[in-house]
């Protein structure tokens, strides 16, 4: 897996290089971009994807390396190596595409794509984070970076209400986090994250300013991943925002969330899962059961969308109740699936919303299947993998999920879970009947066919089938790298359960 | 291991569908169709022919490993009950696109042919997996095609019935979905190894709720599957609203998967509940094959005529499989391959009128038999057949199952009885409704007979329906030992609980200082 040798470098800036690259490359494409005009920016997001390219080959360099640097700020282990890689797909697909999405619509180029980079950035340093501070770094800058770019269509209300709406409730939930941690800090005397650990160890009673701090921050992560009650901006915000803006968040935001929610959860303070899994127990039931009944309703697909991420929140916050080895293993592997099905689902609302067309209804969808079959057949098979049809990767992933968690004796939670999965059923299909069954809806003839938005789609495709018809190795890579980051002695106590 | 036929039986629809996707014209569609489900049709019956009837367990087995961290493998295997429901499904799913290419399906060919191949692997995959995670994979796999069959070529309220199909059955599906992994997990605690493979699970050691609870997941999932009543009412929708060959292979091979679920897996798996349950389970087959009956015997649509009759119908096979007994379940399967062909030849003749005339009521008919002789003749030869007339194939399996349920209990096969003669009497007024009398409307005397085509899409479903009705031998004989096979778990449950009834008795007695007569009596027995 070691394309060449890092070792020569010096340890402390090994796991910092892929997030140098993406900064150095964000940095490029905003001074380059001054001099360009707003439609011409087609080049920058070359010149992004090149960024993320190189990135993601040092970032390749780092798998199975481990230890920690910058005085434990940051963590080189298997977890932040897997979250790395599939942030930087996530944000290579986004820019994809945008290439022709960013012109059409009059999008500033130079901050569209260096913000982009800027948020990956935050999100590859909340998965690599070795402290609560560092999380919270990473965290804001993932977040400034994203609030700007849903508000980017500056005539458009809509944009403007999600950039408002996402910039208010998110800055609240940052200080309830940073409140947390300041808590969690006074109770364990650090923010280290391996010191937390150790010093949760040996505490069976609880402790006040501990559970008040666990609360703090279970509210701030709850908000970033969009969990119910802590969701109602998500449809607003996926709904105003520019599509692959959507995307982005509906992917990567929440990969990077969830990346230093489990880091946190699963992690350092699984020694008192106790005082927290039972408080996430109803916020998974909740979560799951809002966006699935709500997103029955929706007739625009950005917020039908908007309300299945929230439903798949819950789906992944299953597998964080259950809180064992296996679980943190199938919440990544989940999460692989469904970035990849839920980019591929973005792009052809991409791809179908045009040069002003409205495309965003379910209903411009109808008789997709006759104008465009080779499309039509990939958003079905993208929805079939949401709705959790096997062996696409959305079914393995809640196999994964449900089976962590029954293994913990959560059956009544599990049991909440399938049947969320047959409402939730209902309303991927109804995409699939307006596509299949009806006839009308919006004119394809605009549609782009831009090659790198093709290539979107098509790779999105592959990897959702292939993801769920041969995951043995990347359930493997999931497992592994949730055992690195749990440290060679629950590792050991892994392998004992196995 | 393993020689690989049967992957290429599971398969090779798979690879026909994936071809007829990429052909645009219309007539080479349908022949390499057609010409793609010949193969799978040419490989079960070798099977059929290669099959080693003194053999009960799996043969032609294949096993690859899939998924090691879950102990899930490719495991492929064939037995005797799994190998006739193979051939069923070969022959209707080439029968089906015979009939459609000839003018039954004008929209859209290309992805009717798709999706019938793709449904073709799904089912055939979902017979043969012997591992319980594959099985779910097919078993959810099958479920995609039908539903945009009868969502895109259906007709009336097809997205209606095509969304409620779905959604009835994945809320069994999923719940048993539950129920397996649960089943793994404490296969992980009595063995120490993840295993989804089913020889395995079926030696399971479960505490008495917690195979209650996982065999009702099973159940549910089987039963709306079959459909049993009262969860049957997504069945009539369906097939009124599906395609001709939607409705042939709904009602030919896919609600036998329900049937199939229960001898495969919520049976053996759960021996003990099942026999708890088989008053229940009988109770409810009854219900549903008297309720089927009777509703078939109202409805003004011959085609949701003859859906209610596969509530009928199906209601005896689950009569026959919770006998619990080799006569009943034999007569189970024998029903199941029946109702296949003589319901399958049904839903057909009535897509062939409907082409003709544009509507199944029966009130728009009479006097057919004038007009269309042939098509009379073999309505009347299927409908005979469906109705158990004794040299057809029907006869057998109603007269295996009721005498397997009479063995259980007589009160339930006096009930069923009158289904048998509820069935022969609304088919046979049906009948006469359709095709005999006068003529009172004049567009049915210039109907045109039966094509060449259509004719012989029909001669295969009568040949069999008259050589299963007289020489039932080389079937019963690749059934049976399976069956025996299947049944041992059910029998020692069986004894079990006999000896806790006498143990009960014997204790009243004892309580009692009596001499313990009916002990004797029973053991007698």
């Amino acid at each position: 897996m070691n394309p060449f040798n890092l070792a020569a470098i010096n340890f402390a800036w090994l796991p910092i290089l892929p997030l140098i690259a993406v900064a150095v490359g964000a940095i490029a494409v905003l001074l380059t971009g001054v001099r360009l005009e707003d439609d011409e920016s087609e080049g920058l997001g070359w010149l992004s994807l090149a960024a993320l390219g190189v990135a993601f080959f040092l970032a390749l360099g780092l798998v199975g390396q481990t230890g920690v640097s910058f005085a434990g700020s940051l963590a080189v282990d298997g977890f932040s190596a897997f979250f790395e890689l599939v942030i930087l797909i996530a944000a290579a697909f986004a820019i994809m595409m945008s290439l022709d999405y960013a012109g059409e619509s009059g999008l500033p180029g130079a901050e569209y794509y260096s913000l982009l980079l800027f948020s990956t950035l935050g999100m590859m340093l909340m998965a690599s984070a070795g402290d609560l501070i560092v999380i919270f770094l990473g965290l804001e800058t993932m977040s400034i970076a994203v609030y700007v770019l849903a508000g980017l269509r500056r005539k458009d209300p809509r944009s403007n209400e999600a950039a408002i709406k996402y910039f208010l409730l998110g800055a609240f939930s940052t200080g309830f986090l940073l409140y947390g941690i300041a808590l969690v800090y006074g109770a364990t005397g650090s923010v280290k994250l391996e010191a937390i650990h150790a010093a949760l160890s040996g505490q069976t009673l609880s402790n006040p300013l501990l559970l008040l701090g666990l609360g703090m921050m279970l509210v701030g992560f709850g908000f970033k991943v969009a969990a119910v009650p802590f969701h109602m901006w998500t449809p607003d915000v996926y709904e105003g925002a520019p599509t692959p803006v959507t995307a982005f968040m509906a992917v990567g935001v929440k990969l990077g969330a969830f990346a230093g929610f489990a880091r946190i959860f699963l992690v350092s303070l699984v020694p008192v899962s106790g005082n927290w899994s039972s408080a996430l127990w109803v916020v998974a039931a909740l979560t799951m059961t809002t966006g699935n009944v709500i997103a029955v309703v929706q007739t625009n697909i950005k917020r039908m969308l908007a309300y299945s991420a929230i439903a798949h929140a819950g789906y992944i916050l299953v597998g964080m109740v259950a809180a064992s080895p296996e679980a943190g293993a199938s919440v990544l592997y989940y999460l692989l699936g469904y970035a990849f099905t839920n980019l591929g689902a973005f792009a052809i609302v991409v791809a179908l919303e045009r040069r002003g067309v409205a495309g965003d209804m379910i209903a411009d969808y109808r008789g997709l299947s006759t104008r465009a079959p080779a499309l039509a057949g990939a958003m079905a098979l993208f929805l079939l993998s949401l709705a959790g049809i096997p062996p696409l990767a959305g079914f393995m992933g809640k196999f994964y999920i449900f089976n962590a968690a029954l293994r913990q004796g959560y059956t009544d939670l599990v049991i909440i879970a399938v049947l969320n999965s047959v409402i939730a059923s209902y309303y991927y299909i109804s995409v699939i009947v307006a596509m299949y069954m009806q006839e009308g809806g919006a004119d394809t003839a605009k549609m782009s066919r831009k090659p790198a938005l093709v290539a979107a789609i098509g790779l999105a495709a592959i990897a959702t089938v292939l993801i769920g018809i041969y995951p043995a190795p990347y359930m493997t890579a999931a497992s592994n790298a949730f055992n690195s980051a749990l440290g060679e002695s629950a590792m050991r106590a892994a392998a004992l359960d196995q | 291991m393993g020689s690989g036929i049967l992957t290429a039986l599971v398969f090779f629809p798979l690879l026909g569908a994936l071809f007829v996707l990429m052909l645009s014209d219309e007539r080479a569609t349908w022949n390499s169709a057609f010409i793609f489900s010949l193969v799978p049709l040419a490989i079960s019956f070798y099977l059929f022919a290669a099959f080693n009837p003194g053999e009960a367990g799996y043969q032609f087995v294949e096993q690859y490993p899939w998924i090691p961290q879950f102990g899930i493998s490719y495991h492929l295997g064939i037995d005797g009950i799994s190998l006739v429901l193979a051939v069923l499904t070969t022959v209707l799913i080439s029968l089906s696109l015979l009939y459609s290419g000839g003018g039954d399906i004008t929209e859209r060919p290309r992805e009717f042919c798709f999706f019938v191949l793709v449904l073709e692997t799904g089912l055939l995959g979902a017979l043969l997996s012997v591992d319980v995670f594959l099985f779910y994979v097919f078993w959810e796999i099958m479920l995609i095609p039908m539903y945009f069959m009868i969502g895109i070529w259906g007709h009336g309220r097809k997205i209606y019935a095509a969304i409620k199909f779905v959604l009835f059955t994945m809320v069994g599906s999923l719940l048993m979905l539950v129920a397996i992994i649960y089943l793994v997990i404490a296969a992980k605690h009595a063995f120490g190894r993840v295993s989804f493979d089913l020889p395995l699970l079926y030696e399971v050691p479960l505490s008495e709720t917690e195979a209650r609870w996982m065999f009702a997941a099973f159940a549910l999932a089987f039963a709306i599957k079959v459909p049993m009543w009262p969860v049957h009412t997504w069945l009539p929708d369906a097939h009124t609203e599906a395609p001709t060959a939607g409705s042939v292979i709904l009602a030919g091979v896919m609600l036998k998967m329900g049937t199939y679920g229960f001898l495969r897996f919520a049976i053996p798996i759960f021996p003990a509940v099942a026999v708890e349950a088989v008053p229940l389970f009988l109770a409810l087959a009854v219900v549903g094959i008297i309720y089927g009956a009777l509703v078939a015997m109202n409805q003004p649509d011959l085609k949701r005529l003859i859906a209610y009759s596969s509530v009928s119908h199906l209601g005896f096979v689950m009569l026959g499989i919770f006998a619990l007994n080799p006569q009943g379940i034999d007569g189970a399967i024998y029903q199941m391959l029946n109702h296949g062909i003589s319901t399958g030849a049904l839903f057909l003749l009535i897509g062939m009128l409907y082409l003709r005339r544009h509507t199944r009521e029966i009130s728009e008919f009479g006097g057919l038999w004038k007009s269309v002789p042939i098509y009379a003749s073999i309505f009347m030869f299927a409908m005979l057949s469906s109705g158990g007339l004794p040299g057809l194939n029907g006869f057998v399996g109603e007269f295996l199952i009721m005498a397997g349920t009479y063995l259980r209990s007589w009160q339930a096969a006096a009930f069923a009885v009158t289904g048998v003669i509820l069935g022969a009497l609304y088919l046979l007024w049906t009948y006469e409704r359709v095709m005999f009398g006068p003529i009172t409307h004049a567009v049915n005397s210039t109907i045109k007979d039966l094509t060449a085509r259509e004719i012989s899409v029909m001669v295969p479903l009568l040949v069999l329906m008259l050589f299963m009705g007289l020489y039932p031998a080389p079937i019963m004989s690749r059934i049976e030992p399976s069956v025996e096979k299947m049944l041992e778990p059910v029998r020692i449950e069986q004894v079990r609980m006999e000896k806790r009834r006498q143990a009960q008795i014997a204790s009243a007695h004892s309580a009692n200082n009596k001499p313990s007569l009916t002990l004797e009596t029973a053991s007698a027995k």
